[in-house]
């Protein structure tokens, strides 16, 4: 009983003190690439301190759906990471059918994010919202295929179960249908978290960005949400693949939250170099990534149900 | 090696060769592609080494191996980029088809292929379970570039990423074929490639473009 309590204690401590520390980690690698010494790893932390002791500047067109996108975002977000097994097998809440609900959720806050952007009126960031909902429209199904390889190529249903001990088996069997799906899976976190070859996170031209455009409007807490859901959407997305090329993670709970944390930091540094070796791709190319990412996840598929 | 790893390395064979296929589906940079496509060459040249059951002649499967090797992986690709140098075309600006249909065209094709390959009667037993399906995937990529594309260069490349599917083909029979019908096949493609390149030039020289839409209008 106790130890179940550690268990869960140390779960939930994990999910809401790590994510900050990706971006940290990511934007170092960059600065580091480039030759800059970079900001500290924890700047967000501070960041997110600033921002929530700030007061808070609205449109005045904006209604009662403007507070919704940061709020769904980040507590869907959480929600997500409840489902995603952190240290120790089970994770905090599991079923069968549960891959189904980690999307829904990432597209609840992605709805409501769309929303609270058309809700402030502006041309600028419909313009954003329009772009974010298209390239979700592709990464959705990309990323639903990653799933279901998984699920059956390990036989199970449930997120837990499929990223646990049933992931040892299937590598031995499924190793490249497992590595085609790994890489698509990347290509999905990079588009839903905005990273570069889809979206440029650090970019202020209103004309190329994507995610930043459509929280432009938030100031104060709303941003320090929006930052802090953004954070928390990447360690989903770090944990899935962590746990998918890691082979099911380590044993106990020591050794688990250990391999996830260097699982994290092995993604943040992927994302780092990925992000300072290419260029951001143009618009009308994305697609072609995204459907490329859909085709690889739907070849590993076939592979396996063949 | 055991005769295990060796099946592993050709799976890993066979799925590079089908992802090369959506590579060249999806870049519209004609270099990228004539690499690509002298990448899976290469890469097919392995397979014969791979498969050959214990008991063949050395020579032969050696001989079918290096030729591919030569001729897939060094000679038609050098050839393709002087023909890509010569008319100074380095990507395809809008093919037939866009990139992002042929991708899902392409898609679909492989599924189909995997999942329709084990029901084929062959007259032999298949030497590996993904040897006919790469090789159905590769000759519908071939087609599908063929077909789509506008600029000679990528036609071209559509032709040679369909004898590559061709070539994997034939090597479920390579125990029933002499190795000088394999050569011949290899000329025949270099022969084609080394028309088609005179080809290219003249369409060039004669539209000051390689858009082979515009053969279809009539001029003196």
């Amino acid at each position: 009983m106790s130890h179940d309590l550690a268990r869960a204690g140390l779960q939930l401590a994990l999910l809401a003190v790590v994510p900050p520390l990706l971006p940290g980690i990511v934007s170092r690698v960059k600065a580091r690439v480039a030759g800059r010494k970079g900001p500290p790893l924890l700047q967000l932390y501070s960041d997110l301190a600033r921002l929530c002791r700030k007061g808070e500047v609205k449109s005045t067109t904006a209604g009662a759906a403007f507070h919704l996108g940061p709020v769904v975002a980040a507590a869907g977000a959480l929600a997500a990471g409840l489902l995603v097994p952190g240290p120790g097998s089970p994770a905090l809440l599991a079923f069968r059918g549960d891959l189904f609900l980690l999307a829904g959720l990432l597209a609840a806050g992605r709805f409501c994010t769309v929303l609270s952007a058309l809700d402030t009126g502006s041309a600028f960031e419909g313009m954003g919202a329009a772009r974010e909902v298209t390239f979700a429209s592709l990464a959705e199904p990309a990323l639903f295929l990653c799933l279901l390889t998984l699920s059956r190529a390990t036989g199970e249903l449930s997120l837990s179960a499929m990223l646990g001990p049933a992931l040892g088996p299937a590598w031995a069997l499924w190793a490249p249908a497992l590595l085609l799906c790994a890489v698509a899976l990347f290509v999905v976190a990079l588009a839903e978290n905005s990273r570069i070859p889809v979206d440029d996170p650090t970019t202020h031209l209103e004309l190329t960005m994507i995610h930043e455009v459509m929280v432009l409007d938030h100031s104060g807490p709303d941003l320090a949400l929006v930052l802090y859901g953004a954070a928390v959407k990447l360690y989903v997305f770090g944990a899935l693949l962590a746990r998918l090329l890691l082979g099911g993670g380590g044993q106990g709970l020591l050794g688990g939250s250990l391999s996830l944390l260097v699982g994290l930091a092995l993604f943040a540094i992927a994302v780092g170099l990925v992000e300072s070796t290419m260029a951001r791709l143009r618009l009308a190319r994305v697609p072609q990534l995204l459907v490329g990412a859909g085709v690889l996840s739907l070849f590993a598929f076939v592979l396996l149900v063949r | 090696m055991s005769a295990l790893r060796l099946a592993t390395i050709a799976e890993t064979v066979f799925i590079l060769v089908v992802m090369i296929d959506f590579f060249v589906l999806a870049s519209s940079r004609l270099k990228a592609a004539i690499r690509a496509v002298a990448a899976q060459g290469a890469l097919l040249a392995l397979l014969p080494l791979l498969l050959a059951p214990q008991e063949l002649h050395v020579l032969h499967v050696l001989a079918l191996s290096l030729g591919a090797l030569l001729v897939k992986g060094i000679a038609i690709p050098w050839m393709l980029g002087w023909a890509m140098r010569e008319a100074s075309v380095s990507r395809e600006v809008e093919p037939v088809v866009g990139y992002v249909p042929s991708l899902v065209l392409g898609g679909l094709g492989v599924m189909l292929a995997f999942a329709f390959s084990a029901t084929l009667p062959l007259p032999t037993p298949e030497r590996h379970p993904y040897l006919v399906a790469t090789s159905l995937s590769t000759v519908w990529t071939g087609m599908l570039l063929v077909v789509s594309r506008k600029k000679a260069v990528s036609q071209v490349l559509g032709f040679l990423v369909l004898e590559n599917g061709v070539f994997v083909f034939g090597l479920l029979l390579s125990d029933f074929m002499p190795w000088m019908v394999e050569a011949g096949v290899l000329l025949d493609l270099f022969a084609a490639v080394f028309v088609m390149g005179i080809v290219i030039f003249h369409i060039h020289r004669t539209f000051s473009s390689m858009d082979t839409e515009k053969l279809s209008a009539l001029r003196d």
